[in-house]
């Protein structure tokens, strides 16, 4: 790395790390219905939606009800914004005049927002119009979003509270978690994008003159039918307007990674200058760190917080050093053509490479799934850092709120091994683990990589699914278990080269990132609802410290173990072969 | 106390072996061995890999038939080495309880209509008797069932129970009423009030828990089997995912053959955690034995686990902080009288008072003071100790003589009119008091002569296992009658954490309660009637052989050596039992790594002869590295199981230490041994090739 890029990750690392505290306690506060800086304003809006929408904020719930609550509301959202995308000809805001999704597309567009996977099998430019992504897409941005938040603040309540089979009410916690926390937030970034250069409008798409006209064969079919090329000339190219900076915010904000264009945060109208790049991976990465704060304060141990955080950015760090490792080390078939350096394919020379590499861990620790750089043109090495990042189970950090409520899923099955060596029925923040405890954590743990298991498995035998790759070989099976990998841990974001648009992944897809979502949502709240009904065990020599170093440790080692014993010899076939190919010759 | 602990009996011994190699191959059944899942899925595995075999005899198989032989026979060897070392742990306990059920032969009983001598009886087998029954049993005669002697008092011999030769009294009312089937009356006529039923008795109990009948799992055991299968499960899928993914492979580059079924077999039952779950059974067997030989028998599993986790141990200062007797040391004369004159009314005042106390206030008397009096007057009347009057004395030649409490003595001869307390008292009680001992106020009459310090001895080596305790996080409460300045004299002296002084049985118990309110997990010993409602409220409850039937049924531990210092016994066993488990588990799984790199190449390097590279250890052929992880991954089990029979060794150090230790031991070592173990057996298999 270069100077300019050390000074740039640290300054980074050091202002996002600033940032965490004030930003949990905040939350906290938030979260606990205390009054906050923004209650003045924000109050009278709240409760006008609480007394409209018939919600008694002191009605807590048990995790069953919470549950059934997340899962109704969920249902409801993914109706709204199915109708949408079935009926976007019908609707206003469509310039463009695109027609309606087919119903494949519209049922793995919609369930791919609502559970805030946010993969996409359709190009935002050239098929969704500005209702769709404003109405649709956008608030989905916020409410999916809000859901995750809301379901780790009740598994946070899970291990704060005592004998009570209470969690909090899920209406309240989405409700003030959308307008204390990611309007404020998402205001605030939109305008410094647009500052940036962000587009913000509802013009119709322009169509502007090339400076240099281009003349190429395009391939068409002759009278009879027969392939042929006819010479053709282009001088004008149309440039895709809207209204990208309040979207843009959110997407990043809430982990969602859903671009308005197809090129996703590469698109210089999404990411336009270096700032707004390093600004976009700040906004990503800044509620799943700052919730491990949250997550101290409410339990009252802020140094468990910090251990969770240390884990995380730990993983984030070692991810980091290895891509770009990868990623300076360049390719020697490319230098034996005479091309040195560093490999620049597919990533944008203004976020340069060290920018590029802390978007693409950032996206894929967490469960965005923006990309600024195309994950496919990484060094098989390289490309195994995103891959590997999301199939952990995206907890480092994770998206909003399921990260930590995974990472949480995580410590409970590392303080349990822990536990026992030391002697003792292991017991973490005062909560003995038992086996209600062991099932569920293990169930939210492993759901989505059982998925990716078997539907990867499935596509490798499907000849259509097989057909999707771009590059067939080791480098197609990569591109196929990223695929699964990401709809399945709701990253969203494609290696790219997979034609995804077809039944088998619209369909299957839809199923892994359902359960992926929902599965261990459901399954961490019950893991919650039994915490709370425990009494508390108060510490002593005897337990052992989960809030230090070397539990934190033996949690980075459990993480790592796990991810790499479940999808080591899948890897094995993909970039592990390819990266032996390439250093071959071949 | 001689005690004959039940005779160790080495695993090796052929009187365990062998019944125990029979019996691995009966536990093969399938309806048993579904108990413990991941080794059931290895047996599936096992007959999958046999139907191969048969098939490639045929030649209808990829591999050699003798490559597909012999992992075949190392996955049935992987079960049955698990199967073996539950045998092994059982065998033990079933060698002691086949000796126990000699006992039970059939006894007969004599049935009384009303417990009353002269009552005529009927004579009946024990298996007619039902609780409530009252028997006769005279001496020379085996006691039919459990009971609580209701009248008389005789010599009993419970070495059938207990290993302890020297018999004991029984008598009724008081806390030394119970006996026990199977026990033998030795002198004396006794009737007994039955208290079980037929198979519920406490020797029943006994033998069905020490041959593991009646063995529940316990709470964690599921929790870390959850664990476990849920392990199995994803590696089943991981296996199952390799097959498609290879056959694309294979088509994408041209070359190679899918992975096989019989490898990915292989490979199954390397990742699955067969070695924890092979020996899971056993630990907690074994865990129960070493208890049982140190005469200790835990009602569930459970108990032994929640003595791990204790937090808040309740000692009774008698007999395990201190010996259990006080020993009279100094006469110390109040009033102007002399220590003369003191040391004879002691003498008188204890002639009769046959406790320990009493009789070292004689021996001091005699030896320090040259006094005889053996005999007492013919017109000697005992006064008896009782809790009201909390005083026990003579009255002899128109002479009380008393001794007792300070505040008891004082008001005792305030009665008989006594005008003034000597005003030095109250200093010397004070003092004697203060020092940790028991100050004890000898008085004539009316008269206060002086007070006899009775010391309490302290233990050799308590504080050590106290300061060990602290450094588990044990925080140590001792329970005495004492007052209180008596009592943190010997707390301090003992160094334990806490002190209970002048403990009723409700002050324990709400002591208990408060411990347990706050979170923590509370053990107790405890011998008396009185005891019972402690005993059933705390979480890890230990009764004395010696003591009541309520006692002993309130409790989930009994100790027949009725030694309340086991207590600390048990917590190390518990400790052990859960860290032996984790520590397997860490190993268990760390293995996987080096079984990946020996396997994955080998399978795969057909497709793609560049993962050679993960080769890392050299292996010399695809075939003999699978074989190598297979055979480790088997004789790993039979190396382990004298850990998993023995325990961890227990170390007392704080938590985040001992975590560290073990990790370093069992996690790291856990991924270095099988890569030296795999090399090794594939130079083995070299040789052989």
């Amino acid at each position: 790395m270069t100077q300019y890029e050390w000074l740039q990750t640290i300054l980074f690392l050091v202002l996002l790390l600033a940032a965490v505290k004030p930003l949990g306690a905040f939350m906290a506060k938030v979260f606990q219905g205390e009054r906050t800086m923004l209650s003045p304003v924000l109050a009278p809006c709240e409760n006008l939606l609480f007394r409209v929408c018939g919600v008694k904020r002191d009605e807590e719930m048990d995790w069953k009800r919470y549950a059934a609550a997340v899962l109704l509301f969920n249902l409801a959202l993914f109706v709204s914004l199915f109708a949408i995308l079935m009926l976007q000809h019908l609707l206003p805001l469509n310039p463009q005049k695109f027609p309606a999704f087919t119903w494949q597309l519209a049922l793995n567009t919609a369930i791919s927002f609502v559970t805030n996977t946010n993969w996409q099998a359709y190009s935002g430019e050239s098929a969704a119009s500005y209702f769709t992504q404003m109405v649709g897409l956008a608030v989905h941005n916020f409410v999916s979003a809000a859901t995750g938040i809301a379901v780790a603040i009740a598994v946070i309540r899970g291990f704060a509270r005592r004998r009570t089979s209470m969690l909090g009410n899920f209406w309240v916690d989405m409700t003030r978690c959308t307008l204390y926390v990611l309007l404020p937030i998402t205001l605030v970034s939109a305008l410094v994008l647009v500052s940036q250069g962000v587009t913000q409008n509802f013009s119709n798409y322009k169509t502007v003159p090339l400076v240099q006209p281009i003349t190429y064969d395009k391939p068409t079919a002759d009278a009879k039918g027969n392939p042929v090329t006819a010479r053709v000339t282009v001088k004008e190219v149309t440039i895709p307007m809207g209204p990208v900076a309040s979207q843009e915010a959110i997407k990043e904000l809430g982990t969602n990674g859903g671009g308005f264009f197809n090129a996703n945060s590469a698109h210089p109208y999404e990411n336009p200058t270096p700032l707004s790049h390093m600004v976009e991976i700040f906004l990503i990465l800044l509620i799943p760190f700052a919730l491990t704060s949250t997550f101290g304060v409410m339990v009252g141990n802020t140094r468990q917080g910090w251990a969770i955080l240390g884990v995380m950015v730990l993983i984030m760090a070692i991810s980091f050093a290895v891509l770009q490792g990868a990623e300076t080390g360049g390719n020697p078939l490319v230098a034996k053509l005479g091309v040195h350096g560093v490999n620049m394919e597919g990533k944008e020379v203004r976020f340069g490479l060290a920018g590029t590499n802390l978007f693409s861990v950032a996206t894929t620790g967490t469960s965005c799934g923006a990309v600024a750089t195309m994950h496919d043109s990484l060094t098989p090495l390289g490309g195994m850092i995103p891959l590997g990042l999301i199939l952990l189970g995206e907890i480092a950090p994770g998206g909003v709120g399921s990260g930590l409520y995974t990472m949480l899923a995580f410590a409970v099955i590392a303080v349990f091994v822990a536990g026992l060596m030391i002697g003792r029925t292991p017991e973490f923040l005062g909560k003995k683990i038992e086996v209600c405890e062991m099932w569920m954590s293990i169930i939210t743990v492993l759901a989505a990589g059982v998925v990716v298991l078997i539907l990867s498995g499935i596509a490798m035998i499907t000849p259509k699914a097989v057909a999707s790759m771009a590059n067939p070989g080791s480098h197609g099976l990569s591109e196929v278990l990223y695929a699964f990998a990401s709809m399945a841990n709701n990253n969203g974001s494609a290696f790219a080269g997979l034609s995804a648009n077809v039944n088998f992944y619209n369909i299957l897809g839809s199923l892994a990132m359902l359960v992926g979502r929902f599965v261990p949502a459901v399954a961490v709240l019950a893991m919650a609802g039994s915490l709370a009904e425990k009494k508390y065990v108060p510490p002593s020599l005897g337990t052992l410290p989960t809030d230090k170093v070397p539990f934190a440790l033996w949690l980075t080692l459990v993480i790592l173990i796990v991810g790499a014993l479940t999808f080591f010899p899948a890897l094995s076939l993909g970039p592990i072969v390819e990266h032996l190919t390439m250093l071959g010759g071949k | 106390m001689s005690i004959h602990k039940p005779e160790p009996i080495s695993i090796f011994d052929s009187r365990i072996m062998k019944p125990a190699l029979i019996e691995s191959f009966k536990k093969l059944d399938p309806r048993q061995l579904w108990r413990n899942p991941v080794m059931f899925c290895v047996e599936i595995a096992s007959v999958i890999t046999l139907a191969t075999f048969v098939m490639s005899l045929t030649g209808a198989n990829r591999e050699p038939a003798w490559f597909t032989g012999l992992v075949s026979v190392w996955l049935w060897l992987t079960v049955i080495f698990s199967t073996f070392a539950e045998a092994l742990a059982e065998g033990r306990g079933k060698a002691r309880a086949a000796s126990l059920r000699k006992t039970r032969t059939d006894v007969t009983a004599k049935r009384l209509a009303k417990p009353d001598f002269t009552s005529a009886f009927t004579t009946v087998g024990a298996n007619q008797l039902r609780k409530d029954d009252f028997i006769l049993v005279e001496a020379g005669e085996l006691i039919a069932g459990d009971g609580d002697v209701v009248a008389g008092a005789a010599l009993v011999n419970e070495s059938a129970v207990t290993g302890e030769s020297a018999p004991v009294v029984r008598e009724s009312g008081g806390d030394r009423s119970a006996v026990t089937g199977g026990t033998t009356v030795i002198a004396n006529s006794i009737i007994v009030r039955i208290t079980a039923n037929p198979g519920e008795t406490f020797l029943d109990r006994m033998i069905s828990l020490i041959e593991g009948a009646k063995r529940r799992k316990t709470p964690n055991e599921i929790a870390l089997e959850v664990l476990l299968i849920a392990l199995t499960l994803v590696f089943l899928l991981v296996c199952a995912n390799i097959s498609p993914l290879s056959m694309y492979s294979v088509k994408a580059a041209g070359q190679g053959s899918p992975v096989s079924l019989t490898v990915l077999t292989a490979l199954f039952v390397c990742l699955a955690p067969t070695t924890i779950a092979a020996l899971l059974p056993a630990i907690g067997i074994a865990g129960m034995d070493r208890l049982f030989q140190k005469n200790v028998i835990a009602l569930s599993g459970r108990a032994i686990e929640a003595a791990g986790d204790v937090n808040v141990l309740l000692l009774d200062k008698t007999g395990t902080i201190t010996l259990g007797n006080r020993e009279a040391v100094a006469f110390v004369p109040v009033g102007g009288h002399s220590e003369q004159e003191l040391a004879e009314a002691a003498l008188m005042a204890s002639l009769t008072d046959e406790t320990p106390e009493g009789r070292s206030i004689v021996a001091l008397a005699k030896q320090k003071h040259g006094l005889k009096g053996d005999a007492l007057p013919p017109d000697a009347e005992t006064i008896a100790f009782s809790a009201e009057t909390r005083l026990s004395g003579v009255n002899t030649g128109g002479n009380r003589y008393r001794k007792g409490a300070a505040d008891s003595t004082v008001a005792f001869v305030r009665t008989l009119g006594a005008r003034a307390i000597p005003g030095e008292l109250t200093d010397v009680v004070d003092r004697i008091a203060r020092a940790g001992a028991t100050p004890l106020v000898v008085s004539c009459d009316a008269e206060i002569l002086g007070v006899v310090n009775l010391k309490d001895i302290i233990k050799g080596g308590i504080q050590e296992r106290f300061q060990q305790l602290r450094s588990m996080g044990i925080k140590t409460v001792m329970i005495t009658g004492d007052n209180p300045l008596t009592a943190a004299a010997i707390a301090a002296e003992a160094q334990v954490d806490d002190f209970l002084a002048q403990a009723r049985p409700e002050d324990k118990l709400r002591l208990i309660k408060e411990n347990q309110e706050a979170g923590y997990m509370v053990a107790m010993t405890g011998d008396g009637t009185n005891d019972a409602p402690a005993l059933a409220q705390a979480d890890v409850a230990v009764a004395m052989n010696t003591g009541t039937q309520p006692a002993r049924e309130a409790a989930n531990i009994i100790d027949l050596d009725s030694n309340p210092t086991k207590l600390l016994d048990i917590v190390e066993v518990g400790k052990q039992i859960l860290m032996t488990r984790g520590n397997l588990t860490t190993f268990s799984i760390s293995n996987d790594v080096a079984k990946y790199f020996a396997i994955i190449p080998a399978m795969l390097l057909s497709i793609y002869p560049q993962l050679e590279v993960l080769n890392i250890m050299h292996l010399a052929t695809p075939l003999s590295a699978i074989l190598s992880a297979v055979i480790f991954n088997a004789i790993i089990i039979p190396l382990l199981v004298p850990l998993a029979l023995r325990g961890t060794k227990f170390r007392p150090m704080p938590a985040e230490k001992l975590l560290i230790h073990n990790l370093l031991i069992y996690g790291a070592g856990g991924i270095i041994a099988p890569f030296v173990g795999i090399k090794g057996i594939d130079l083995m298999i070299g040789m052989f090739a």
